[in-house]
């Protein structure tokens, strides 16, 4: 059995890991609140964007556009969407597994990592970063879901890589995240649905044409999406995260109370045997 | 009587912009600019920098309204603005020196794709630092 010692100090290093779990998750409450705020207040945008640009795309019916047809490259790039931070449970091991288990090759995947978690995880497994964006997590702009999205469009431009996709996590609410992986590019037209009596009386005109609405409108397209992934990222990383430290603390909770429980037994225990040792050397000293 | 008016709804990356029933929206679009009343026949058009006026029935509303496009449908006029701005919230001595900049390279001339970058850009601090300076303070 643990001596007395033994127990305290475990209990006292427990006790002071409580505490740090308990101010992250503290922390981690109020980021989660703005970064809520955030995605919610920005949510129509990327609706109608989507909303929108499915709509576009069902009405041009057979465009041979380059942003709608596989160009015939076999690579593929993945920009994968994770936190700087770990201690947010499976929060950045699963958006990794989307992509390891995704049927992504390491040989014909290229990283565009925004998410210093994941960057280690997948340089680690063999996979090839082409570039690194971590610092653009922890306060996503616009303008840097821009420049992320210009590259990527530019590579496939280029023909180097054939299919754009983003692992990232979505946010349905505090407790629930959903970790995805999106295609981006070539873009996937939804199987286009009923239209309404009204809507075939009234057609949708585009000016400019088609064609070229759609050469400014799917950049645009993925800017917007991308830079909805990071906000919808920002917010599921501070709900993991205060999920895991909730769990942790409460974890502790338990331990320090299994512990006390035995640091009293053990104090009870040598108290019992000080006086059982006293009584016999009285009884000792009376023959 | 009163005039027709459609609901105008500019929504920006961070939040919905502006939300109102309107009588008239001009804004300028790469194909020129345009007045759009009630009533317009659907249409989706793309952005160009350029003021952007809001009629209302009370009065007028101006902003700078630098990138997006504009889905138009039977009764709803919906701007998808990447940038739009209201006067008052222009940071004008940074279009001062986007200007400048942006200048800079066009009179450096080395063509390219830097060119075309460097007019968009001239264009955008030109649309900003006119609405900043003509609708200061209304």
């Amino acid at each position: 059995m643990a001596s007395m010692r033994d127990i305290k100090r475990r209990k006292d290093s427990i006790q002071s890991t409580q505490q740090i779990t308990r101010a992250m998750k503290l922390v981690s409450t109020v980021k989660l609140q703005r970064a809520r705020a955030r995605a919610e207040s920005s949510k129509p945008y990327f609706d109608k964007m989507y909303a929108t640009m499915q709509s576009i795309l069902s009405k041009s019916g057979n465009i041979d556009h380059p942003y709608l047809v596989h160009n015939g490259s076999d690579k593929k790039a993945v920009l994968v969407v994770t936190s700087n931070r770990g201690l947010a449970g499976g929060y950045n091991s699963n958006v990794v597994k989307l992509v390891t288990e995704g049927g992504f090759s390491a040989e014909d995947t290229e990283v565009y990592g925004i998410g210093k978690k994941g960057v280690e995880a997948l340089t680690r497994r063999g996979y090839h970063v082409v570039a690194d964006y971590s610092d653009v997590i922890n306060e996503p702009l616009f303008s840097d879901a821009a420049a992320i999205g210009k590259q990527v469009l530019d590579a496939y431009a280029a023909g180097e890589i054939g299919e754009i996709y983003m692992a990232c996590t979505s946010f349905k609410n505090t407790v629930v995240h959903i970790p995805k992986m999106v295609k981006l590019l070539p873009v996937e037209v939804e199987s286009a649905g009923e239209v309404s009596e009204e809507e075939k009386n009234t057609p949708m005109n585009y000016e400019p044409e088609p064609e070229e609405s759609l050469d400014m409108i799917i950049p645009k397209y993925i800017n917007s999406t991308i830079f909805g992934a990071f906000i919808e990222a920002a917010a599921s990383e501070n709900g993991a995260r205060m999920q895991a430290m909730d769990a942790a603390t409460s974890n502790a909770e338990d331990m320090i109370a299994t512990l006390s429980l035995a640091y009293n037994r053990a104090r009870q225990g040598a108290i019992t045997q000080e006086l059982t040792e006293i009584i016999s050397g009285a009884e000792a000293l009376n023959e | 009587m009163a005039e027709k008016t459609f609901r105008l709804e500019i929504i920006s990356p961070d939040k919905v912009f502006y939300t109102n029933d309107v009588v008239m929206a001009e804004y300028n679009t790469v194909e020129g600019e345009v007045g759009i009343y009630a009533e317009h026949i659907p249409m989706t058009q793309i952005i160009a920098p350029g003021r952007l006026i809001i009629t209302e029935e009370e009065g007028q509303k101006t902003a700078a309204l630098l990138s997006g496009f504009v889905e138009i449908t039977k009764n709803q006029v919906t701007i998808l603005a990447e940038a739009v701005e209201w006067p008052q919230n222009i940071d004008v001595s940074r279009a001062e020196e986007a200007r400048i900049r942006a200048e800079r390279i066009l009179s450096s001339d080395q063509g390219g794709m830097d060119l075309k970058r460097a007019e968009n850009a001239l264009l955008r601090a030109l649309t900003r630092l006119d609405v900043a300076e003509k609708y200061k303070g209304r």
